[in-house]
This record gives structure tokens, sequence and C-alpha cells, in this order.
């Protein structure tokens, strides 16, 4: 028999202005079962809680249901208060009177109905509900870091650092992604190397983290706190342990026109390469697509000159496997080539380039060596234009949103073009500038008014080329839409900022969501900002939208926070609401048929199937089983089973159908 | 097969040799061209400038007139009046109630279901094979190809071409055996209907245009519109006024540089009728 309390909590004012709360506590009292009932101004505050104790104590309750807010709100609260008085937590209800009744309806009779049945309801449940045990999962404390760019070196360290093994997977064959690419860094202008290299080195010499370069993510399998992990180390070509990176076989490589991905093209590399002075590791990899050996069949000149023979050719890629407790993924983002621009010239004239190159050409470790020299003819530009939001903030080209940090690197980069070329002009056509950041406005400041640089607010119709110069057509939409002509030397497009290609593969390797651009998807836009919906993966950087350093560092330790919270527990605490398939008495064992509609219908791939064998090992029937790590408790197993077979625990039918039949009957 | 043939008021005025010259292509690639009965004015830029409804209605007027006469498709060769069709077709199949409206208005019923096609299109969906077998004389010559605002935009309504890179005439011009160039005009416009009220606007307009096609060395600029031809053509004198240069370059109708390479005849094309002499061609 049950002996249930009701606690109707007035919320201050929230519920009782609307609700009769001491009518509710009445009328829910005399339901059958209820063994107490009553009502209190601030249910949720010590003296409230202390009611709750007192009454599980003096009237030996078995079960308990608050009336007050959303259980979102203090479910957690009241289950706790229960539990520290002996009562299983999970027999405790809360009933949304403030949310869903007070706030929405009018003071009335029918409101205070409407609040008496919602508790009566949840009286039926409790009636019904079984005690459950939270679920405790074993966690491996190793943490995965996908993309070894500052928000993977971040994550990666940050993890180390609270004495946790990190794995650094990154698929270049050095770490440092397109930070390591970057001039100077706004608001600042410290310079992007020398910020980076160091926290680089500090990866490689971590005895924490192993680094893994040249590799990719093969496979995920498990859940969070044992996803099992397969790593793709590329064949580099190069036996690292044998390799002193002298760079002899770079210096004598025949094939020495190609484009270089770390100088956006501007600067040519070697087929065996080390991407930059700076990288780490610092020792070269076999670029095959362009290797005479790899695609004609013979040179192997840099075997020749290896003074301590570290080529090795022909070694197919390895595969480990990794078993890890988290996954932290900050793959980064990538820039839309000028080429994505017909108005602009489909890329066909050299001097207009894209965000990245102009980088390229003022940092000191360029194909420039910092000075501001345009492509084509390697003159000094006299004057220059910027075209901000190319891409972005343009549905008509399928690229919707702000790019984030277009407004602020283009007014660096006007404001080092500037320090660089005295003489020299630039424009900056612009449709806002957004410079939300601390110390951003300032800088933009700095930059038209001590810097000179003319921003000219409106949008670029053409770009093209007469007689050695740009003709750059806009219109100044602060001049009343006046068209503005410019006949500039280079042309630098702030080109949006995109999801890398492979992202959406990536995700579906993980099961993690993204959204349209295949930027990966947060749990939450506000409160969840650095999870996934998969438990256990975490995301920072700008793989999960456009962002410049500081947010990425910023996102890059909260994601690391969260792992090391996992991590600093012994086991994995999760509540029980998860799905459950039936077991009773042989010869049936479970109604499941074993059909496996449940199992096409998980997202988390959390049904297993597990065979029933009786005493000799023979297999008497197979049936669906859920991994309580992996169900996140949604329930669509449950819709799909013919047989009734799958429950969610705590929200089971029995329970859901003696609610709805309370509310039939009142 | 037979195409409901809609010429619109200019090519039965100021653009009689675009008029011609589609005529006679057509009846060169054995293309069956019958006028529609009893049409009307599109509007032009006249009717959207004052009134919406009528803006609507005169086009739809057009349609419903090709859809009684059993025409499954249309060609419009003028780009305005191409225009105003394909923009009114689409604005009725967007909304029930407006097209309920016009055609109470037009007081005869509208579908909708007419394919309009311009002559580009017309060209491509039926003639390019039998172009490239009977070309006689080949159009060997540097062209530039302009063509303007209203051939392309707005893309999401016309969906025909690359808006800021159009490519159609460029490939239909290779193939006759001319070298369309490179330029950055392609799609600027010319001033259009200010033509009588701010002829100032048109010389500058079309002055920058033939600027950038003399400049480049190009020795024929290839058109589909009415307009732009009148005022590449006929407004060269201020044109020139304005530039102060003489640009000599001639502007003919993509309809006239195919009959040319087909071996029409220059008068069947109406070629005698520009104000800027084809000498050179």
């Amino acid at each position: 028999m049950s002996k249930i309390g009701v606690f109707i909590c007035h919320c201050g004012e929230n519920i009782s202005a609307t609700v009769d709360c001491q009518k509710v506590a009445e009328e829910v009292g005399k339901v059958e079962g209820v063994e107490f009932a009553t009502d209190y101004k601030y249910m949720c505050s010590d003296p409230g809680q202390n009611l709750i104790k007192q009454a599980i104590k003096e009237h030996h309750l078995t079960g308990v249901v608050v009336g007050s807010c959303s259980p979102r709100m203090h479910e957690p609260t009241f289950r706790k208060t229960c539990a520290s008085a002996g009562l299983n937590p999970f027999m405790c209800e809360v009933a949304n009177l403030r949310e869903q009744c007070s706030w929405v309806h009018e003071k009335g009779e029918s409101t205070t109905e409407k609040a008496i049945s919602l508790v009566k309801m949840l009286v039926e449940k409790v009636k019904k509900d079984q005690p459950l045990q939270s679920i405790e999962v074993p966690i491996t404390k190793k943490a995965l870091v996908i993309g070894g760019g500052i928000a993977g070196i971040q994550a990666a360290l940050d993890i180390a650092n609270c004495g946790h093994q990190v794995i650094l997977v990154e698929k270049e064959p050095s770490i440092g992604g397109h930070m390591s690419q970057l001039s100077e860094t706004f608001p600042t202008l410290d310079c992007s190397q020398c910020i980076l290299t160091p926290r680089m080195v500090e990866v490689a010499q971590h005895p924490n983290i192993t680094l893994y370069t040249y590799a990719e993510l093969e496979k995920v399998e498990g859940s969070i706190g044992n996803f099992d992990v397969t790593i793709r180390l590329k064949a580099k070509s190069v036996d690292f342990s044998k390799c002193t990176g002298c760079g002899t076989c770079q210096q004598k490589c025949p094939q020495k026109k190609i484009p270089s991905e770390f100088n956006a093209g501007l600067g040519t590399r070697t087929a065996i390469y080390v991407p930059f002075p700076q990288a780490v590791p610092n020792k070269p990899v076999i670029d095959k697509e362009h290797c005479n050996y790899y695609q004609k069949g013979k040179c192997k000149l840099c075997s020749k000159v290896c003074p301590v023979g570290a080529i090795e050719y022909d070694k197919p890629d390895e595969f480990i496997k990794e078993n890890v407790g988290a996954i932290v993924v900050t793959t980064g983002f990538n820039v839309l080539n000028t080429d994505f621009f017909p108005e602009y010239g489909y890329g066909k004239y050299k001097d207009v380039i894209n965000g990245l190159q102009f980088e390229r050409l003022a940092s000191a470790s360029g194909p420039t060596l910092g000075e501001i020299r345009r492509p084509s003819d390697g003159a000094i530009p006299k004057k220059i234009v910027f075209i901000a939001c190319c891409g972005s903030r343009d549905p008509a080209k399928g690229i919707p949103y702000c790019s984030k940090i277009c407004c602020m690197y283009t007014a660096k980069h006007a404001m080092l073009y500037q320090h660089k070329v005295h003489d020299g002009e630039s424009y900056i056509f612009y449709m806002d500038v957004r410079a939300t950041g601390k110390n951003y406005e300032e800088f933009v400041r700095r930059a038209i008014e001590e810097d000179g640089v003319k921003y000219v607010r409106g949008r670029v119709a053409r770009v093209y080329e007469k007689n050695g110069k740009l003709i750059v057509k806009g219109a100044d939409t602060l001049l009343g839409g006046q068209p503005v002509e410019i006949e500039a030397d280079m042309v630098v497009l702030a080109t949006a900022g995109v999801s890398n290609p492979g992202a959406e593969q990536l995700a579906q390797k993980m099961h993690i969501s993204y959204d349209p651009y295949y930027f990966f998807s947060e749990a939450h836009p506000k409160l969840r900002p650095v999870e996934t919906n998969t438990a256990g993966i975490f995301l920072a950087g700008a793989c999960q939208s456009p962002k410049d350093i500081p947010d990425t560092v910023s996102m890059a330790s909260g994601a690391a926070a969260k792992v090391a919270a996992l991590f600093s527990q012994k086991n994995l605490v999760r509540e029980p609401v998860i799905a459950v398939v039936n077991r009773c008495a042989p010869p049936v064992f479970s109604t499941c048929v074993g059909c496996f509609m449940c199992e096409t219908a998980c997202p988390y791939h959390a049904i297993e199937r597990e065979d029933i064998k009786d005493r000799k090992g023979n297999v008497i029937k197979t049936v669906a089983k859920v991994n309580p790590g992996l169900c996140q408790g949604c329930g669509t197993c449950v819709a799909f089973c013919r047989s009734k077979s799958i429950d969610i625990q705590g929200f089971s039918n029995e329970e859901m159908y003696s609610e709805v039949v309370s509310l039939l009957n009142s | 097969m037979k195409i409901g043939f809609y010429p619109g008021c200019s090519l039965k005025g100021t653009s009689r040799e675009y008029n011609e010259s589609v005529l006679a292509l057509a009846k060169a690639l054995d293309i069956q061209l019958e006028e529609i009965d009893d049409w009307n004015c599109c509007g032009a830029t006249a009717a959207h400038s004052v009134n919406k409804e009528l803006s609507l209605s005169l086009p739809a007027r057009v349609l419903a007139l090709a859809e009684h006469q059993g025409f499954k498709e249309i060609v419009v060769p003028c780009a305005a009046c191409y225009n105003r069709l394909s923009t009114t077709q689409y604005e009725l199949a967007q909304d029930e109630e407006k097209k309920k409206k016009v055609s109470e208005i037009i007081g005869m019923p509208y579908d909708g279901s007419v394919k309009i096609l311009n002559v580009l299109q017309m060209l491509q969906k039926y003639s390019l094979d039998t172009i490239k077998s009977k070309i006689v004389k080949p159009f060997a010559y540097k062209v530039a190809c302009y063509y303007g605002c209203l051939l392309v935009r707005p893309h999401k309504v016309l969906q025909f071409d690359r808006v800021e890179d159009p490519q159609v005439m460029d490939s239909m011009m290779s193939l006759i055996g001319a070298t369309p160039i490179d330029w950055a005009f392609k799609t600027e416009c010319c001033g259009g209907g200010f033509t009588e009220s701010r002829t100032d606007i048109v010389a500058k307009l079309s002055g920058n245009v033939m600027k950038d096609v003399n400049d480049r060395g190009a020795e024929a600029v290839i058109v589909a519109c009415p307009m732009c031809h009148s005022n590449l053509d006929m407004r060269r004198p201020e044109i020139d006024k304005y530039l102060g240069e003489d640009v000599k370059v001639p502007v003919l109708y993509i309809t006239q540089a195919i009959g040319l390479a087909l071996g029409i005849e220059p008068e069947t094309l109406g070629l005698q009728r520009h104000f800027v002499k084809v000498n050179t061609i």
C-alpha cells in the first residue's frame, strides 16, 4: 500500500497568485494512498526541504510528489532531499505548477482545478514508480583530441596538465593549424608564431601527451568512458626514429614547384617536406601525389642522400587501436578560395588573394619574409582594397552566417600594410564592422584614426583587370549609394569561413550532429556549448563555428575542464532513465522476438544483441540488450518495438498510462 | 514543331532588324515561329514603375493568349519582354490570390503553363547541332558578348546562365568561329529606358561599356536585347562625345551574327539598318 506525501509550493507568489495552493493540497490529500499533504511558501528553501524530510520519517512515506516549478529547475533538489531522508530518489516526482499552470493562466477556479489534476496525475505515477539505482560506468582516464590547431593544443595541454593521458591526432605533418600561418594577431599585434610555437613544443615534450601527426581518425566505437578508437597513421615514408631532421633530402628533392599549403599557395615546397621551419615534429614526410618515385617509379634521390637511411618507401598505412574515455573534436575550419567569386574574377587574377594568403605575405616566415609584395610581379602594392564579407552574410551564395573573424583580421591586415608601406593607401569595403571583443573596437578605431585606413561602407560589384590595375567597382552607401571606382594594385578578399572538407564524414563517424554548413553542433547553444549531443564527445574551436583565437582557446579550456571533471570521478554516474528490454522466466526469457527494429531506430547505437544460452552453452534465443552507457533515454526504440518489450525506466508504459487514466477520471 | 512568337513592341519598331534576323534565322534552322494573335505590350519599365497590377496583367494577357492558342512554348527575343513575362509567371505562381485577381482583370483564364524562351534558349534547345552543320562562312572575329541586365537577372526568377559571368552567347559565338573576349562589362547596365529622358546617363553607362570593348580590341559587340542595341548603336554620337573618341565597333544581334555565318544575305538580316555601319564585318 502506497503512502504518498504531497507538497505544494507557493513559489512566493509565483504559483499562489493564480492557484489556490491550500485547496490543491486539501483536494489531493483526499486521494487514496495519499498519507500526507501540505502547502508551503518556498518548498525549495531549507525549512521547506526539512518539511519533506520530516514527513518522510514521521509518516513512513513510500513516495513524494512536489507541486512546484518545472522539474528542470528543482527535480534534482527534491530528489536529493528525499534521498537524504532514506527514500529512493526516483520515488520523488515533480508536478510543474508554475511554468505549465500558474504562469500561463489567469487566476480562477479552473486554474486551481488544472493544478489539482497535474498533481493527481503524478500521485498515480508515483504509485507505479519503481526504486531505481543510478548507473555506474567505469571510465578510461585517457582522452583523444582530434586536430592539432590551437584548440587541440590548448585542450591537450590542459587535460595533460590535470595528470591524464592524452592522444593528439593531427592529419597534417605538423601541429599548429591555421594559427601557425598567421602573421600578427589582433588586437595586440603580437606575433602568432611567437605565442604558438612554445605551446607546440610543450605538446611534443609533455610526458602525458602522445602525438600522432599525419594521422586520421578511422573508426569510433563504444561510449562515454570507453571509446574504442582506431587511428590511421598515414605512411610518412620516413622513419622518424632514425631521421635527424637534417634537411638534406629537401634540398636535393627534384620536385620543387609544389604549391605550399602552409603558404596558402603563394610559395612552393618539395615533395619530401617539412611544412614550415618551426614544425612540430620537425621531420619530413613524402607527399606521394607529387613524388617522382611514387608517380613515375624512379628517383629515390632522398634515399640516396639521407645520411642515416631513414627513407622507407612503400610502407603501408598503419592502424592503431586506443581505448579512451573522452574525445575532444578540434578539427578547425577553412576559408573559401578566391575562385568561389565569379564577380571578382574566379581566382584568375593573381593579385586578388584571400585573407589567409595576405597573412602569409605579412608574416616574417612567409614567402616574402614579411614584405607586402603582390604575387603577380613581386611589386610593393601602393593601393590595396580589402573586401569584407566575401561570401559571408550572403544567402544567395549559400553562406548566410557571419564568419565573425573577418572584420577584425581585415582591420589588422590594413593596419599591418600601413605599418609596412608608409606611402600606401588602403581601403576596406564593409557591410558593418562587428568588433565585439575586448579591445576590438579600439583596435578598429586605431586602424581608422591613427593608421589612416579608409573604410567605405558598401559592397563591391566587380573586380576586373585593366592596364595592369585591378579596377574595383563598388558603392558607397553612406554617400547615398554613390558608385565608387578604385584602381588598386592588389585586392584582398575576406572570404567566408567554412567547415573543413570531410567534416560531415567525421561527424558521421563519431555520431555527432552538425548544422547545414557542416559545423558540428553543440548540445545547447548557451548552457552546453562545448558538449555534443553524444555523451563524452566535446567540441572546441572553429569546427563548431568560425571563431577567433581568444574564443577558441577559452572553448578548448572549457572542453578540457569538462573532460577533467569526467575523469575526476571514480565511475561514471548516470541517471537510470534508460531503455531496458524486459526479462521473464523460462521458457520465454523475454518477450523480445529479436526483430532488431530497435537497432535500426536507435540514434546512439545503444542496442546490442545478447544470446540467451542453456547450461550447455547452446543459444536458445537472441534478444536485444540496451547498453546503459550509450543509451540516452530518448525512447525511440520503445515506439518501434512491435512486441512492447522495451520500456524506459522511470517512464514505463504502465507509469504513463496511470497518469493518463488519472486525468481521464478527473 | 510550332513555337509561339512574341515580338513585343521594340521588334516592330526600333528593332525591326532584330525581328527580321530572328525570323530569317528561324527559317534557316527549320524552326516554325507563329506570332501570337492579338498580343499587347508587356508594359516594360513603364508599367512596373507606376502600377503593380498593370505590370502583371499586361504580360499575363500575352501568356493567357498563348495558352488559348495552344502554344506550349513561346519565344520572346526582347530581353525586357522576356524578363517581364518570366517575372509575371513567377509571381503569379507564388500567389493563388494574385493569379485569380489578374485573371479577372484580363478577363480570361490564366494557367501559367507556357514555357518562356529567349532567343538564346531557343537556339540552345533546338539548333546547336544544325547551326554547326550549316556554317558556310565562319564568323571569324573578335567579339564582346554583351548580356546587359535583363537577360540573366534576377536569377531566382529566370534560372538562366551564371548571373555574374554568363556564358551562353560566348559559347555560341565560339561555335560559329568567333573569338569571344574576356571583358569586364558583360552584365553592366547600358542605361536602358533612360535613352529618351536622360540621354546623358545613357551616354555615360553605354560609353563605359563601349570603351572597354574598344580598349580590348573587339571587332563587334554581340547583343540579344533591343534596348542594349539601341543604346550602344543609336546613341553612338553621344557615347563618342562622352568618351572623347570615335568608337567604330558595330553592334550586332546574335541572330545577325549567326545568320551571317549561315550565309544569309546581310539585307535579309537587316544589317543595313544599324546606325553604326557594319563595314568591317
